[in-house]
């Protein structure tokens, strides 16, 4: 029987409630870029007085540069004197084919006006305008939330930038679990420990983490409330416990358990309860991850005698391989656009990020890292999270699906590992 | 307190004397196994012409006392296959080799003599890979340990086997070496 034992949550809502603003958030490299890059002229927004910083043009135009999908025009610091008086004119004519202007107006109580305006340098028209009033808390979210708004107006694909991360950071004999933004800056703790945490995951709705910890001597699987902290044991069975996906509708998890001796794949309730066994046999199945459509689970198997990535019904039956190049094919991780599979692949001893098309199964290695692991979807399909080793230290990257543009998160002395990129 | 230590240990010599009658004790103190102390001859020829006469049951018997608390372990004498907790694997294998049959053996004739002990198996793995497929096959090494113990008629409430993948490397260096000392399953006892 499972023992769902809900712990003392008090304990992580002081965590949650602690201050982190001195913590240091992780900085951002970014490497090429898209061929065809969307020429914007992104001018600096006027500026209220005690507004925070970085400016929001500037964490707008980051999250631009990290897709590589745009090339920011140079604007030599000014910002127009009036919204209704950005000359599009002049821009269009320096090679933009977008303008983004804006204005920050302080209003009583410490919070803020933003009103932004995305203009059309060609057809001279207005594609978007937004006015937001927010305090300086929401300084940041407010900046990706434009972005987004920028990403989705000129590409016609859904923003991530207002999106977040989960990851471990291990720093000496010390592991925290972090969620922050997904330009890894605005990172909270939500669980310290002085044993490994591996494989958090975020509910479909964002509210939740799963995760594996090794507090009790052994892995257990454990789901927490990111609004107080609170958490439970979700698989404590005899033997290990490990490798949590949630199902799409939030209220079911496939998990690894042990319990009949080989790792298999279980599928069981948030609540603990439902436990029915998924896989058959005697050899590893494990890292399962749901399809969309929560009909289908894939995961990692060795029982063609090499770990290799396969795909079975939710309901059960006869399992089918999709990877075949190499002798080393693990930890998939499936686009929310039901399209693509990426996956861990090994090839002459290096450990790179493989994307394959569910269509036609042709792939593409997306990285040229050796140490990569733990790969993970932006909620948009459009690039992929994943655990490198750069200079003998855990570092976070992000890829586009063209392998064109790469965006390395690190912090300086931290370790960071087992990403996992949420709504 | 050294003092109120020795009368304790005096009266307690003392009670477990008087516990085996009036003829004096020889005390065993080296582990928790019973037997007679002190053998009297049998009489036997010893060959060669020569000829021994036995004595008889004139010397003094004793029986040995149970260390009780001043016992030592037997899983922690050096000299002891018990000693030895860590099976090691080849590379990509879950092969017990047989050069651990005689510690595994020994293991398993303590757990069988002592049914309330129990062990944990920890199976561990090298850096290289996947987090969870190693925590995966860890626990194939863990697994592979708990079935020879198994066999040697340790009971399954007695076993677990579970994994630590590469979360614990006993060796947090990036070589062949330190890969070879983390592909490795613990043998860990309850009480310890």
């Amino acid at each position: 029987m499972l023992r769902a034992v809900f712990l003392f949550p008090l304990f992580f809502l002081a965590l949650l409630s602690a201050p982190f603003a001195a913590h240091a958030a992780m900085e951002i490299e970014v490497v090429g870029g898209a061929a065809n890059r969307i020429a914007i002229a992104l001018l600096p927004f006027a500026a209220a007085q005690n507004q925070p910083a970085p400016a929001l043009q500037q964490i707008v135009g980051d999250d631009l540069k990290r897709s590589g999908q745009f090339s920011l025009l140079e604007t030599h610091g000014m910002a127009p004197p009036d919204l209704a008086l950005v000359g599009i004119g002049d821009w269009r004519s320096k090679g933009a084919e977008a303008v983004v202007a804006g204005q920050v107006t302080a209003l009583s109580g410490g919070r803020f006006e933003v009103k932004f305006r995305l203009l059309d340098a060609v057809k001279q028209t207005q594609l978007a305008g937004y006015s937001y009033t927010i305090t300086a808390g929401q300084w940041r979210a407010t900046a990706h939330q434009i972005a987004d708004i920028i990403y989705e107006k000129l590409t016609g694909s859904r923003g991530a930038f207002a999106s977040r991360i989960a990851y471990v950071q291990k720093q000496g004999k010390r592991y925290e679990l972090k969620v922050a933004d997904a330009d890894g800056q605005n990172p909270r703790t939500v669980v310290r420990s002085g044993e490994p945490l591996i494989s958090p995951a975020f509910s479909p709705d964002g509210t939740s983490l799963v995760y594996v910890s090794f507090e009790d001597k052994k892995p257990i699987v454990y789901v927490q409330s990111l609004r107080d902290g609170g958490r439970r044991k979700a698989a404590a069975f005899k033997g290990s416990n490990s490798a949590p996906a949630w199902a799409p509708d939030g209220r079911r998890l496939a998990v690894v358990l042990t319990r009949d001796q080989a790792s298999q794949i279980y599928l069981i309730n948030v609540d603990g309860s439902g436990l029915t066994r998924l896989t058959q046999g005697g050899n590893i199945d494990t890292e399962p991850v749901f399809s969309q459509d929560g009909q289908t689970v894939y995961f990692t198997s060795d029982r063609g005698g090499s770990p290799q990535i396969y795909r079975v019904a939710a309901s059960g039956g006869e399992p089918k391989r999709l990877s075949f190049g190499g002798s080393y094919n693990v930890s998939p991780t499936l686009s929310p656009d039901g399209r693509y599979l990426a996956y861990i692949g090994r090839d002459g001893g290096r450990f790179r990020v493989v994307l394959q098309d569910l269509a036609n199964g042709q792939t593409r290695v997306l990285t040229d890292s050796a140490r990569d692991e733990s790969p993970s979807f932006a909620p948009n399909s459009q690039s992929v999270l994943y655990a490198t080793v750069q200079g003998g230290r855990g570092v976070l990257g992000t890829v586009s699906l063209d392998g064109k543009t790469r965006a390395r998160l690190s912090e300086p002395g931290v370790d960071a590992r087992e990403p996992d990129w949420g709504p | 307190m050294n003092k109120i230590f020795g009368i304790a240990l005096l009266a307690l010599t003392l009670s477990a004397c008087s516990s085996t009658g009036d003829k004096a004790a020889v005390e065993d103190r080296t582990g928790g196994t019973t037997g007679t102390a002190t053998q009297a001859g049998d009489g036997k020829p010893a060959g060669n012409g020569t000829e021994t006469t036995g004595l008889g049951a004139e010397g003094v018997k004793g029986s040995a006392i149970d260390g009780g608390k001043f016992a030592g372990d037997p899983r922690k004498d050096p000299a002891s296959p018990l000693s030895k907790r860590s099976v090691y694997f080849d590379y990509d294998s879950f092969v017990v080799k047989e050069e651990y049959n005689p510690a595994l053996e020994a293991h398993a004739a303590y757990l069988v003599s002592k049914r309330d002990a129990r062990v944990v198996l920890q199976g561990n793995t090298d850096e290289r890979g996947s987090r969870e497929y190693n925590l995966a096959l860890g626990q194939k090494r863990a697994e592979a340990v708990r079935k020879a113990l198994a066999v040697l008629g340790v009971t399954d409430a007695q076993l677990e086997a579970v994994s630590f993948g590469e979360e614990k490397p006993r060796d947090e260096a990036d070589n062949e070496a330190a890969y070879a000392e983390n592909r490795r399953v613990d043998v860990v006892y309850g009480d310890e």
